[in-house]
């Protein structure tokens, strides 16, 4: 099971867009492996007829009036960014060739 | 003013408004024990002195012109690091938001400034509030009061921490699998999870959407309704928010007769800490002196608990943290220079271990070919939890069980195991799962590491009853002094 899953794990941290070492991975794979076996006694419950529990509350949701309303200065809501230019988030380059 | 570590808030309170205490000799009294205590607990990481007598000051003075004085004038509190103050720093524990200021202020945490409550300082947490014993935090984990190489408990720890070591009389945290609970239960005070939806979660940074409540922790039960008195209610800024008025705190009563208490086999397996139990049983006795009637119920899924609840809130956390990837705040690592590179690189050196293990695993259960295995699955456990309860809730106004199968353990003790440290939670998370208000109290001591441990009993009860479990946790309260115990320095800062 080893090698499978550090592959489950590395194909995962790509979805999860992580960074992982290979040996990392391999230790992670293990702690994987652990946790859902200790898990997998749910899978074994029979759940046929049961609706899923997608919300904490049965209540419906609380709607407002859609009116404009004062909002952050841009300033203020780009204060905490990495890299900035002008009033715009600065992020590499994503579309396009060399450049 | 040194004896006000020893103070609930209410007693506080009074001393402030007969004049005796200014809000600022309330407020200073507190830093000068933050620096005297802090040092060795580890229980704030950010605290802010010179705004804190400021606004102290503004109070005092607004007093002396016959401004109103607000239900938690002068009182000192802390807020957990993932609550958003405007201009103070709110980390979450982490290396990826360290040095993250938001812009805005939280509902709950206004409320509190607006009820005259004076905030102090960020307070020590697992990262993201992932972990039961402050271990997960980037900054290094908060300690016992009553043993110092004990866990305080978490993740809300640094909260606890200081509660308990009487820094300050009123804490709040975040509980979405036991947090704020398991932590007052470890530290010998008295923590509350409201029903979800009964507080604003907007300025909470968030972890898991469906299962997150701000809770506050205290000395005393009079004081968390004092808190939840101020913080909850409608807020047109959280869709999940329900659209109620603030909790009014229920009228004292002579006794608890009429009242029928569940108390739950599944609770009390053969496993649990021999000396846990009996304190608990203890209390359940208690109960039924102060005329409650106790009364065997069966939980019969509690054992799923666990699974479900690391599979519904990993899934809800993998989507969650998926906004700190170096664009808009916090750590960003340029990595190989392209975007993908860019964010890989900055969640690898930004988030710990155990922050990046969920993450991996939300993602995993919610990947194509896992989802209906694993997530789709949990939720519908997850309902077969609720109904347990309310099954229960047809026949008992309230259960009660203890909050966390042991005391306090020993830092390091269990972070080799992730499945260990996750089963210190199996007597919280189904509560969460179900949304239901809870609240833990101090129900006796037991031997162990400095001298004695406190133990905590939880009491749950139906969705919306938050004042009436409060209630009864009040009249426990009143006939016991298991929260008026303190740890050794809180006691020399007393008696100083």
């Amino acid at each position: 099971m080893g090698r499978s899953d550090t592959e489950t794990v590395l194909r995962t941290a790509e979805l999860a867009r992580l960074a992982i070492e290979p040996d990392e991975a391999e230790r992670l794979g293990e702690q994987f492996a652990r946790i859902l076996a200790a898990f997998e006694a749910i899978s074994r419950l029979d759940v046929s007829g049961v609706e899923p529990m997608t919300r904490a509350t049965r209540l419906v949701d609380v709607k407002r009036e859609d009116r404009p309303r004062p909002s952050l200065p841009l300033d203020e809501a780009l204060r905490n960014a990495p890299r900035r230019i002008e009033s715009y988030y600065s992020v590499p380059k994503t579309i396009g060739g060399e450049g | 003013m040194s004896a006000g570590a020893a103070l609930d808030a209410t007693e506080l309170l009074e001393r402030v408004r007969t004049g005796e205490l200014s809000a600022r000799e309330s407020v200073e009294a507190a830093f000068e024990r933050i620096e005297r205590h802090d040092g060795a607990l580890g229980a704030f990481l950010e605290t802010s002195r010179g705004p804190a007598l400021e606004r102290a000051d503004e109070l005092d003075r607004s007093r002396a012109r016959g401004g109103e004085v607000g239900p938690l004038f002068g009182v000192p509190v802390a807020l957990k690091s993932n609550m958003c103050l405007e201009g103070r720093e709110a980390n979450c524990g982490s290396r990826i938001l360290a040095g993250y200021r938001p812009p805005y202020t939280a509902t709950f945490v206004q409320r509190l400034i607006d009820a005259g409550a004076v905030p102090v300082g960020m307070t020590n947490m697992d990262e993201f509030a992932m972990g039961s014993s402050g271990e997960n935090s980037a900054f290094g984990p908060a300690r016992n009061p009553w043993d110092l190489e004990r866990t305080p408990g978490g993740s809300s720890s640094g909260s606890a921490a200081a509660v308990c070591a009487g820094l300050v009389p009123l804490a709040l945290g975040s509980d979405t699998g036991g947090s704020v609970r398991q932590p007052a239960a470890l530290c010998g005070i008295s923590g509350f999870k409201p029903t979800y939806g009964r507080v604003s979660r907007y300025g909470l940074i968030a972890f898991g959407s469906s299962l997150d409540q701000v809770s506050p922790l205290a000395r005393s039960v009079r004081d968390l309704e004092l808190v939840m008195s101020v913080i909850s209610g409608e807020d047109p800024l959280d869709s999940t928010c329900q659209p109620l008025p603030p909790l009014e705190p229920l009228a004292r009563r002579e006794d608890l007769r009429g009242l029928r208490i569940g108390v739950p086999a599944e609770y009390f397996p053969d496993t649990l800490d021999r000396a846990v139990r009996a304190r608990v049983e203890e209390g359940v006795a208690e109960l039924a002196r102060l005329g409650a009637e106790p009364v065997e119920v069966r939980l019969p899924h509690t054992e799923h608990g666990i699974p479900t609840y690391y599979v519904v809130a990993t899934a809800e956390a993998s989507s969650n943290l998926a906004r700190y990837d170096g664009v808009r705040y916090g750590l960003r690592v340029e990595g190989d220079g392209t975007l993908q590179g860019m964010f890989a690189a900055t969640r690898e050196r930004g988030f710990g271990a155990e922050v990046k293990r969920r993450i991996l695993l939300g993602t995993y259960v919610l990947s194509s070919g896992y989802y209906d295995a694993w997530y789709s699955h949990a939720l519908k456990v997850r309902s077969l939890l609720l109904r347990d309860f309310e099954q229960a809730f047809e026949t008992v106004d309230a259960i009660v069980c203890p909050t966390s199968p042991t005391p306090a353990f020993r830092l390091g003790e269990k972070t080799e195991d992730p499945v260990a440290m996750y089963l210190s939670d199996v007597m919280t998370v189904p509560t969460s799962l179900a949304g239901l208000p809870a609240v833990s109290v101090p129900c006796g001591f037991v031997p162990g590491g400095a001298g004695e441990l406190p133990v905590g009993m939880q009491i749950i009860g139906p969705a919306m009853a938050d004042a009436a479990v409060l209630a009864m946790a009040r009249a426990y309260q009143e006939a016991t002094a298991h929260h008026r115990r303190l740890p050794p320095l809180a006691l020399e800062e007393a008696r100083a």
